[in-house]
């Protein structure tokens, strides 16, 4: 696209005043990413970093709620009232989200239910970043052998269908068990992970300061944590949000399906399906797990955006 | 063009052999189907046995794989392992019904999509645009079940109160129809709807993305210096280069939605391919799951294979050898 | 002189970006006679693209903004007209050439269609047979080989010349009665370059259209312009008939430019590049722009204060925008003895 500016002139000048002209084509076409008028400027900080912003802080305090349920309500979250089965969503009775057939608190196991999800999720997310980051940084800094037999097993992985694989373990090996749960989440969602981390590493790797690194006698260990990883940072970040959010969903589904988190650990997707059954009178039985499930995966998604547009201005996802 | 088809269709022979054999390891592995069977005193124990043999269940699982593979081959899809029954009729009625499903769910959402997409790239910045981003946030933030058990609250409660049924929330007829395809489609609106929620999510960020890209390139500027009209530059300079990538997104979809909608038609008690599985799954039958996963696997393997053509077709700048 | 064909006068445009407004163009002016070629010489950001860009409507608004001017065409001023209107002039009176022809076709159509759509876009009356027998017609006119056979190949099967050909092709389809070239020949090879040099004097000579010629390479601008306007942060500096800027310059930035050139035949130990950058277009300085790199502003208090007019200097029509052009008479540039060809080594 650029020229010298001086081809015609036989020989390149030294700092040449009259270059290709990068700014014109900027003008002409990089500005409209990155220009716009003085409403939609405003309208795009107010959506980039306030919602971002916003959505922490809505996070934070849902999560903090969570886990001061026993501070926050004056019921168990398998406190039986048989005097009060049914009630919908009242202030005065302090049944916020009403109560089950069995009497019992929704707002109540709606808080435990969060603590349950956002444990699994938090759990699925570091589990999930630390092996694809591990099998990401090894095959991109090894190369050869190493890198073909890392990658070659995470397409196998990749080609296995998630589905059959989820619920069959699950079925197998969950046992209605959070830890169990996150960890068969969490070894299927690395893949994308590794892969990231590994081209950042094979491109970094060449960079001469890592040869200036190697040079001064560093370690394989020292230039992989010290030097290359700090660079690989933002999309590990950004992508260990995102996989929050997945899990939720993913595991609200298990849960649902009756495959994943199993009464009496209260989870929001189990929530939603132990309500399922009555849910066209007590309708307030789905409606609130399942909002709060919403809130949180967007909140999720936001900080993640926000994330990746601080973080990460290459990537660009297609999906969000 | 054909060799390269030929050559793509030999190489998936392998991973789909490798595929059924370790979903074959995991589910044999899981449990044994016949617990159930087996604590129920009113199965008598020569029954049990008469299963065991008839499907080999006594021998290593290896030697199982083997026998599936070849009732696989000889016998279309094989039967069932707990009643014997033959697998490929279930499996054909279900596949109707869940393309049924899937497909319109998917042209509904590919539309929709690509008009949000479009709209929104050409007015990028505007409310339109900032509400159909909201939207897509909403969207991939929304669990499908509880979009589709919400649906049926509101449906139902329509019906109860003011008498008129618009959709029905389960099952995929009623007993006596009057009209066959209107009480169908009356039937499928609600799953259909729920599915394509999702869809118009992601394709419309990813139409939205490809269409920025391509609205911003030279040869957009270009075509607007010949003096077309926007209307034509926007509907058939760009929107031919921004198609390319979609396609090969939702062709690769397409593929995957021949397994079914899993929670969907459970929730909607759609007789489909995920049904079908789930049922089989619950009872640890090895056999349905294995032809479903067959077909499911092949169905993704020919689908990448109609992607990767696709994009052949419609960027000419890539050739295959 | 004749009437001009084109008379664009007091351009301002804005682009509103998020580090702040740049002033890309603030108040340039010029006319364009027929059958000239006006050369637009520059560096980087001095507006010399958003130029003309505006006057065709095509920079996108937002971001940008035209604050004001007018350019006369055809008895209209074409920076007001509906853009219905602007339509049938774009691509039929007034025609673009850009700068890469790898980017600036599109891949998934062929170079037929493409060509054959500029002409369809403006001659609805013209059936298909006659319209690719025109296209065929064009691209023989730019000297692409078996162009019968070609007209059904995608850009990716044309090489980087073989594209402009197409570009120049499709802008001469019209029979245009201005031409503008944007950077033709800067993403080609220097081969390439002197043959799509040879094409664009074909396409002038063929249309006879006006041409504006934009560019960064004053070697071209010797080469094929008769006038040349100098632009710099967004303003026209200097103005006037080749030979007489080339030669005598009256302002201290083509000085600089000239000077900054090298010469092969004369024993040169240094170029003398021009100190400093170019200003921000967001925050461009008060006073004379360039009055930062400028060598005659030693202790003078009005570079720093007031913009200078484009007011007459030197001989014949030659304009310059500096307080103190006066001062340059009988500077004469090291391209000064050297014949019309100008400074092209």
């Amino acid at each position: 696209m650029s020229s010298a500016g001086a081809t015609q002139h036989g020989a390149p000048l030294p700092e040449a005043p009259l270059g290709h002209d990068p700014t014109d084509d900027v003008l002409l076409q990089g500005l409209q990413f990155k220009a716009r008028s003085q409403w939609a400027l405003a309208r795009r900080r107010f959506f980039r970093h306030r919602l971002a912003m916003g959505s922490l802080v809505i996070l934070l305090l849902i999560f903090i709620a969570a886990l001061l349920a026993p501070h926050l309500t004056s019921y168990k979250y398998d406190e039986l009232d048989l005097a009060n089965t049914g009630v919908g969503p009242t202030f005065a009775g302090r049944h916020f989200f009403g109560t089950d057939q069995l009497g019992r608190d929704y707002f109540t196991r709606v808080l435990y239910g969060i603590q349950t999800t956002g444990r699994v999720a938090f759990l699925v997310a570091a589990v999930s970043t630390a092996i694809g980051t591990l099998i990401g940084a090894l095959a991109g800094y090894y190369g050869r052998w190493v890198d073909n037999l890392l990658m070659r097993f995470t397409d196998l992985i990749l080609t296995l269908p998630a589905l059959v694989v989820l619920l069959t373990l699950s079925a197998l090996i969950g046992e209605g068990s959070p830890v169990k749960i996150a960890f068969i989440l969490a070894f299927l969602f690395w893949t994308y992970l590794a892969r990231i981390v590994r081209g950042t590493f094979l491109s970094l790797k060449e960079k001469e300061y890592v040869e200036a690194a190697r040079a001064l006698g560093a370690s394989d260990r020292r230039i992989m944590f010290r030097h290359l990883l700090p660079n690989s940072l933002g999309p590990i970040i950004v992508n260990a949000t995102l996989t929050i959010a997945t899990a939720i969903l993913v595991e609200a589904f298990l849960s649902f399906l009756g495959f994943g988190i199993r009464p009496p650990t209260p989870a929001l997707g189990a929530l939603i399906s132990a309500g399922q059954g009555s849910m066209l009178d007590l309708w307030w039985l789905v409606t609130f797990p399942g909002i709060t499930i919403v809130v949180i995966c967007m909140c999720v998604n936001f900080v993640g955006d926000g994330l990746r547009d601080a973080l990460d201005p290459t990537q660009q996802r297609a999906s969000g | 063009m054909l060799t390269y088809i030929a050559r793509r269709i030999l190489l998936s022979i392998p991973v789909l052999i490798a595929m059924s054999f370790l979903v074959f390891l995991l589910v044999s592995l899981s449990g044994d189907p016949l617990a159930s069977l087996k604590m129920n005193p009113r199965i008598k124990e020569s029954t049990i046995r008469e299963i065991e043999v008839r499907k080999h269940l006594d021998k290593p699982v290896i030697v199982q794989y083997g026998y599936w593979v070849k009732e696989f081959v000889t016998n279309k899809f094989g039967t069932t392992l707990l009643s014997d029954d033959p697998i490929a009729p279930d499996l054909t009625r279900v596949l109707g019904n869940t393309l049924q499903l899937v497909v319109g769910a998917e042209i509904l959402a590919v539309l929709l999509a690509v008009g949000i997409g479009i709209y929104s790239a050409v007015k990028q910045y505007s409310v339109f645009d900032y509400t159909a981003t909201t939207f897509s946030f909403v969207g991939f933030s929304t669990p499908v079940f509880w979009l589709a058990l919400i649906l049926q609250i509101l449906v139902t409660n329509l019906y109860v109160s003011t008498g008129f049924r618009l959709f029905y929330t389960s099952g995929l007829n009623s007993a006596t129809p009057g009209n066959f395809w209107l009480d169908r489609i009356q039937h499928l609106m609600l799953p259909m709807i729920v599915l394509s929620v999702a869809g118009i999510a992601q394709y419309s960020r990813y139409m939205r993305a490809s269409m920025l890209e391509v609205v911003h390139s030279d040869y957009i500027r270009t075509a607007r210096a010949k003096g077309l009209s926007e209307r034509r530059v926007i509907m058939r300079h760009a929107f031919r280069n921004a198609l390319i990538p979609l396609t090969t997104v939702v062709a690769l979809d397409f593929g995957a939605l021949f397994g079914g909608a899993i929670v969907t038609e459970f929730i909607f008690s759609l007789d489909g391919m995920g049904q079908y599985f789930i049922n089989a799954l619950q009872v640890r039958d090895v056999y349905p799951i294995m032809a479903w996963l067959m077909l499911t696997g092949g169905m993704i393997i020919l689908f990448n294979l109609i992607a990767d053509v696709a994009y052949g077709f419609l960027d000419p700048r890539v050739r295959y050898e | 002189m004749a009437e001009p064909v084109l008379s664009l006068k007091d351009l301002q445009v804005d682009f509103h970006t998020e580090d702040g407004v740049v002033h890309a163009v603030n108040g340039v002016s010029f006319d364009l006679y027929p059958g000239e070629t006006l050369g637009v010489v520059g560096e980087s950001g001095s507006g010399k693209s958003v130029t003309v860009m505006a006057m065709l409507g095509l920079i996108p608004q937002p971001p940008g903004r035209i604050l004001s001017g007018e350019a006369q065409f055809g008895g209209r001023d074409i920076l007001k007209v509906k853009d219905d209107e602007l339509r049938t002039i774009r691509g039929r009176e007034i025609a673009m050439i850009f700068q890469d022809p790898m980017t600036s076709l599109n891949p998934v159509f062929t170079i037929g269609f493409q060509l054959g759509e500029a002409i369809k876009v403006h001659h609805k009356e013209m059936g298909d047979d006659q319209i690719v027998e025109r296209v065929v017609q064009l691209l023989r006119m730019v000297g692409v080989p078996n162009a019968e056979d070609r007209v059904d190949q995608y850009p990716h099967e044309f090489s980087g010349g073989m594209r402009q050909r197409a570009m120049i092709a499709m802008a001469m389809a019209n029979d245009p009665a201005i031409l503008i070239a944007d950077e033709p020949t800067t993403a080609l090879d220097v081969t390439i370059q002197a043959q799509i040099l040879q094409v664009l004097n074909k396409a002038q000579a063929e249309t006879n259209a006006a041409t504006i010629l934009i560019t960064h390479d004053l070697g071209l601008i010797a080469e094929m312009a008769d006038r040349v306007i100098v632009m710099y942060a967004g303003r026209v500096v200097e103005s006037g008939d080749i030979q007489t800027v080339f030669h005598e310059p009256r302002h201290p930035y083509t000085v600089g430019l000239l000077d900054s050139l090298p010469r092969l035949e004369a024993d040169e130990k240094w170029l003398r590049p021009i100190p400093g950058q170019p200003p921000s277009l967001i925050n461009i300085p008060p006073g004379c722009p360039f009055h930062p790199r400028c060598f005659l502003r030693e202790g003078r208090e009005v570079c720093r204060t007031d913009i200078p007019p484009l007011r007459p200097a030197g001989s014949a029509d030659q304009k310059s925008a500096c307080h103190f052009a006066e001062e340059l008479k009988g500077h004469r540039s090291k391209f000064a003895d050297v014949a019309a060809e100008g400074p092209a080594s």
